[in-house]
């Protein structure tokens, strides 16, 4: 007898139903993400992150997490925490990790493990303005992917394809988005 | 003001075919036109263009292809005659030069308004085309006035285009198609790739459409796919029909000198901005390719083993540049003009009835327009099937639509019984 299985801890149903759901309820798709940051001391600032607007109202979790954000030692810092541009990093990680999570419970593929290696490179160049033509941000970011699954290499590869098809971390970092920065 | 069961709106592959069927279901109605048979054909496509299907492949109800070349593609002159040759052997009650500027409710059916009168009718067919508008990003209406600007709709030839390099905007088969003409003629040509479905011309001896026939991919039904929305707004196939039967890739676009760029994010004046998810887009589209292959190869194990030339392969990887071009000022690098090859959708803009979604799409089901009872469509992408939009896909679909048509005519006539 078949049964419906759970593979990767994925609820692909509740998310193709919301999905049908918010087909006909257009403006409960408008999600806003919010983090509260509050500078410490030094390059190191703390991020409270807890509530989000969505499905058309406050949406509230009830509780709180906490990021923070330092420089290295050879920064002059004081380390406390990882770097901005490690947490862009994560971002990134988690975001396509999660998908490829998503798209194998919906495909019915088992994953047995998923590692990645993520890498950014930086000239630095940019950021202390030595050079103009050199951008502050990464010239390049690799991540490379290691996956144990009940597929073949070609649907593992399909994953991770489809993963930074749907992927908002990854639309972040390759395309454009208006960043508007005021002051109060 | 004329009076009629069945206004047919335009005289192309769909509107012919579906004339074919009304007649044979004894259904009264006149096909209207705004130009000639095969207005679109003839007015709205460049010079080099073939079809992109061989000469067998454009089967017609009571009407296919019987000359010495089954295997080649049709120019446009050629495909034009192809059709009016079926109007002269089909008859059908054609108004030629007859724009029509409004389709509304009226009574119980619809008045269809032209710049030669008035028809009433208790059924309407709007057969006018898929691709009546070249659709441009959001984007090109920041782009300097000093770069010229052109879609495919439009473009004819390269001497049309002022001397210099081109960015064309799109990958899918007008994109590349225009993208290796212009290049041909020594320009710098940088091509802009999004999302893309590559495919070979040629697959184990046969052509890839011959593939697909038979195989059956072509047949599957609007009933039978995951996601519909998805498939009607997958981008058209990466294919030229050229007498040689080669085959256009972005590998072959860059063996030629065609650079390759992510998609068109943004534009400012002559400053371009192009997707880093160049790779994974090219990705996608190689898994995808390498499916529809494995498919066919599973085809020929299970049913046609004496069909293939020669047993399994797959294409070289699309190559990726190491490091694409994100950012380019198009002036600087000497790109005179843009050709937007973005895609194309359907002109609705005389359709005073409330099917249009705000997106420009018609509400239907598989073809059939329930909201306005009565009213049905043809010729839109995989409308009832995958080849719907094919000039050998809109017999099939005459058919079961034209039953339809008859039967809601019965139906009518009993309740006013």
């Amino acid at each position: 007898m078949h049964t419906e299985e759970n593979k990767n801890g994925v609820n692909v149903q509740a998310l193709l139903d919301a999905r049908t759901a918010l087909e006909s309820a257009p403006e409960a798709a408008d999600f806003t993400w919010k983090v509260q940051a509050e500078w410490l001391n030094g390059t190191h600032t703390r991020n409270t992150i807890s509530g989000f607007h969505g499905l058309g109202q406050e949406q509230s979790r009830g509780k709180s997490f906490t990021l923070e954000t330092d420089h290295p030692e050879v920064f002059a810092a004081e380390d406390n925490a990882a770097t901005p541009v490690e947490m862009v990093l994560s971002g990134l990680a988690g975001c396509l990790t999660g998908g490829i999570a998503s798209v194998a419970e919906n495909r019915g593929i088992r994953l047995n493990s998923v590692k990645a290696e993520i890498e950014g490179d930086m000239n630095l160049y940019g950021i202390l303005g030595v050079d103009p033509s050199v951008r502050n941000g990464f010239n390049a970011i690799r991540v490379r992917y290691t996956i144990d699954a009940d597929a073949s290499k070609d649907d593992i590869e399909a994953l991770v394809a489809q993963s930074q098809k749907r992927s908002a971390v990854f639309d972040m970092i390759t395309n454009p988005s208006n960043v508007f920065v005021t002051v109060e | 003001m004329s009076r009629v069961t069945t206004v047919i709106i335009g005289a192309g592959q769909a509107g012919l075919a579906m004339s074919y069927h009304l007649s044979k279901q004894s259904v009264d109605h006149v096909l209207l036109e705004r130009g000639q048979v095969g207005n679109s054909w003839s007015n709205e496509r460049w010079d080099s263009l073939r079809l992109l299907t061989p000469n067998w492949q454009s089967r017609l109800p009571g009407y296919h292809y019987i000359g010495e070349d089954p295997d080649d593609y049709r120019t446009m002159p050629e495909t034009i005659a192809f059709l009016q040759r079926y109007a002269e052997l089909t008859a059908p009650p054609l108004q030629t030069n007859t724009e029509v500027t409004a389709v509304l409710s009226h009574q119980d059916g619809y008045k269809v308004v032209t710049n030669q009168g008035i028809w009433t009718c208790k059924t309407v067919v709007l057969a006018s085309g898929a691709c009546n508008i070249a659709t441009v990003p959001e984007c090109s209406k920041n782009l300097s006035s000093d770069i010229f600007s052109i879609t495919p709709l439009e473009y004819r030839n390269p001497e049309q285009l002022p001397d210099g390099g081109v960015m064309v905007v799109g990958a899918s088969a007008s994109g590349v198609q225009l993208a290796n003409e212009l290049r041909l003629t020594g320009r710098h040509v940088m091509l802009a790739v999004g999302e893309h479905v590559r495919v070979p011309r040629t697959y184990r001896g046969r052509d890839i459409k011959w593939w697909m026939d038979a195989a059956g991919f072509l047949d599957v039904g609007y009933d039978e796919v995951d996601d519909l929305t998805r498939v009607r707004n997958v981008p058209s196939l990466q294919l030229i029909g050229c007498p040689n039967r080669q085959t256009i890739s972005l590998n072959s676009l860059q063996a030629i000198g065609v650079e390759i760029v992510g998609r068109l994010m943004g534009l400012d004046g002559s400053k371009a901005q192009f997707s880093g998810a160049l790779a994974n887009v090219c990705a996608l589209a190689d898994l995808k390719m390498n499916r529809l292959l494995a498919g066919i190869d599973e085809w020929v194990a299970e049913k046609g083993g004496d069909r293939a030339v020669g047993g399994p392969y797959r294409l070289r990887p699309t190559i990726v540049p190491d490091m694409p071009t994100l950012q380019c000022d198009l002036a600087r690098n000497g790109i005179k003009t843009i050709v937007w090859a973005t895609g194309y959708r359907p002109d609705y803009s005389w359709l005073n009835l409330p099917v249009v979604s705000p997106r420009g799409d018609l509400r239907h089901d598989g073809g059939v327009v329930t909201e306005v009872p009565g009213v049905y469509a043809m010729g839109l992408p995989f409308m009832r099937r995958r080849k719907s939009s094919l000039i050998d896909g809109v017999g099939d679909d005459a058919q079961v639509l034209s039953e339809h048509l008859r039967s809601f005519l019965d139906t009518r006539l009993a309740a006013f019984g």
